[in-house]
């Protein structure tokens, strides 16, 4: 079974020209395989923490009532930056699926909201963010590494609590960012094959063989993001999570949830949003 | 023009005897059959081993598709009904000459006595890369060959293009628009009408289709509403050969007059996008008004607005605002 589709250009060269459909499937699929196994680990196989204890009092009593998880421009980037990951693949995978609409100028321009999108979190991400923060560090590996001796049965001490991201959101943004990339930058080129206001078409800016390897670029970042589309909105909400989703919404967390599940003195306590 | 290869790649070759045996037979067989009518179009494409396909179908012994009959006070015109006996029906002459003028006007005698109507309507691109198997757009392919700055475009669309600039050559298409039809759609689920209108469609809504057809659909009939009966029609075809051609640009029209006022009009032309173009605009600039010269001029700078021409068809845009004022003049010219 090919994973992409072959052609013979007009000087008998074959060609990739795009992904197979069918892997659009696979995805959704392997979404709600995932979505599903990871319902039935944490009912039935997950193992409890152990608990790290309490935060010392001094250290807790520099956590707010409210503390300030993500900054408005922040969190407008993020719900943007969904709504126009969701109408690209909406308008790139139903008319697959057999809706018929007129999808091609939505799609342009969902993408032009994207990288503008994208273009804004770089600049604030560096300039005005905790960069290294979704980052995954040491710690985090310590932890994984915690995490699989104890789903062993290994008795193993209480993992580090998490800075501001806890490792989860870190992969999860890593992925995101990895296909995020791939697709506004084919994303872009792409734009010169359709008719836009902004610059002339012009489908020869490379070669069959650059634009079919553009063309699967594109298709294959789009694909995984249909499953990690799944996998975000499943986490998002589920019980344990609601409060990571509440503080993209309304931008803060509960001082307790922060005490529960974050080590005050890697974030929390200088209750900045960055 | 395709090379032809002369020797078509094997197919099961099916012949239903009834509309009911073909459906099933569609249903069972899905997107790997192709239905075939008068087998014009379908055979250069199987000779050309562009279309491979593993069942064809062939509808020619299905003998409830063929004719004319009256439905009320309107037509229901058979698809396997040959263009010729579509343009001789007496009925169809007497009461929808536009319709017996468009399928008159299509290809050659002999063409006109194999080809049917519904192979006519429901007829795929010319584009000569398309046709020639290259893997554009309109193939399943990411490129449009004919839209490039070098690619040959004389006959392409000026209207509604999106990435694929092939345009609908079918010359009874816009005259089904006009005369207001209604396409009937069969397939194993059941029965259903589409307007004419609605059975074209363009790129941007299936790159690799020109109508609502899906595997499994049979186009069985067209009824001709009398909505439009007796009006005042227009038919007139601009092609490179008198004889054997596909329109460069055609036009219908249908104007239900109140004495020397055109009380309301139905106006499309083909050969200029994907699928054939009613001119809503024009209809309702000229409704109301006297067919004179200045309701024709009005027409006809109201006709191509919206024209995106490409590289070699910008001729096409004073074609169709030409045809738009004959059309709501009346008088065909000699030289087409």
């Amino acid at each position: 079974m090919d994973v992409m589709q072959l052609a013979n250009n007009p000087w008998g060269q074959v060609v990739p020209i795009h992904i197979a459909w069918f892997l659009m499937w696979l995805s959704l699929a392997a979404g709600l395989a995932f979505l599903a196994a990871h319902a039935l680990f944490v009912r039935f196989l997950a193992k409890p923490e152990a608990d790290a204890g309490p935060v010392a009092p001094e250290l807790a009593a520099c956590v707010p009532e409210k503390t300030p998880r993500h900054s408005l421009a922040a969190r407008i980037f993020h719900w943007l930056m969904a709504a126009a990951m969701l109408t690209l693949l909406c308008t790139a995978f139903l008319p697959r699926a057999g809706l018929r609409f007129d999808w091609v100028n939505i799609h342009w321009i969902a993408g032009i909201v994207l990288l503008l999108a994208i273009v804004f979190h770089l600049g604030h991400a560096v300039f005005f963010m905790d960069f290294w923060s979704i980052w995954p560090d040491r710690a985090d590996l310590g932890n994984v590494w915690n995490g699989v001796l104890r789903v062993l049965g290994k008795t193993v001490p209480a993992s580090a609590k998490p800075g501001k991201y806890p490792l989860g959101n870190k992969m999860y943004h890593l992925a995101a960012l990895a296909c995020g990339l791939c697709l506004a930058a084919t994303g872009a080129l792409m734009l010169f094959r359709v008719r836009t206001p902004f610059f002339t078409r012009d489908p020869y800016l490379f070669g069959d063989l650059t634009w079919g390897l553009v063309y699967l670029l594109h298709g294959f970042a789009g694909v995984a993001l249909i499953a990690l589309s799944i996998i975000h909105v499943y986490f998002a909400l589920r019980p344990e999570k609601l409060p990571i989703t509440r503080a993209m919404i309304f931008g803060a967390m509960d001082r307790r949830y922060v005490l529960a599940h974050h080590d005050p003195k890697r974030w929390g306590c200088d209750a900045g949003t960055k | 023009m395709a090379i032809i290869r002369d020797i078509m790649p094997q197919f099961d070759l099916v012949q239903p005897a009834s509309v009911e045996d073909a459906l099933a037979l569609l249903a069972r067989h899905g997107d790997t059959a192709w239905v075939m009518a008068g087998g014009l179009d379908s055979l250069d494409w199987f000779k050309d081993r562009i279309k491979r396909p593993k069942v064809v179908v062939d509808l020619s012994r299905v003998a409830g598709l063929r004719g004319v009959s009256a439905q009320g006070d309107g037509l229901t015109i058979g698809a396997m009904t040959t263009l010729t006996e579509v343009a001789r029906h007496k009925d169809v002459q007497e009461r929808f000459g536009l319709l017996s003028r468009a399928a008159e006007s299509a290809a050659s005698p002999q063409i006109r006595n194999q080809g049917t109507i519904g192979g006519n309507v429901s007829q795929d691109a010319q584009c000569w890369y398309y046709r020639n198997g290259w893997t554009c757009y309109r193939a399943g392919g990411n490129m449009c060959y004919a839209d490039t700055p070098v690619g040959m475009n004389r006959e392409h669309a000026i209207f509604d293009a999106e990435r694929c600039v092939a345009v609908n050559p079918s010359d009874t298409a816009p005259a089904m628009i006009a005369l207001d039809a209604r396409m009937v759609i069969q397939n194993a689920g059941g029965t259903r009408e589409v307007a004419a209108q609605d059975y074209f469609i363009g790129p941007r809504h299936d790159i690799t289709r020109m109508n609502v057809l899906a595997p499994g659909d049979l186009l069985t009939a067209i009824r001709i509403p009398a909505a439009f009966a007796g009006a005042r029609f227009y038919f007139e075809k601009v092609r490179d050969r008198r004889v054997w051609d596909f329109p460069l640009v055609n036009i219908a029209a249908a104007l239900v007059m109140s004495g020397e006022r055109i009380e309301r009009a139905r106006l499309a032309v083909n050969a200029v996008a994907a699928h054939p173009v009613r001119l809503t605009r024009v209809e309702e600039a000229v409704a109301g008004k006297p067919q004179n010269e200045s309701t024709a001029e009005l027409a006809g700078s109201l006709a191509a607005s919206g024209a995106r021409p490409l590289q070699y068809n910008g001729y096409k845009v004073p074609l169709v605002r030409n045809l738009v004022k004959r059309a709501i003049r009346g008088q065909e010219e000699p030289w087409t």
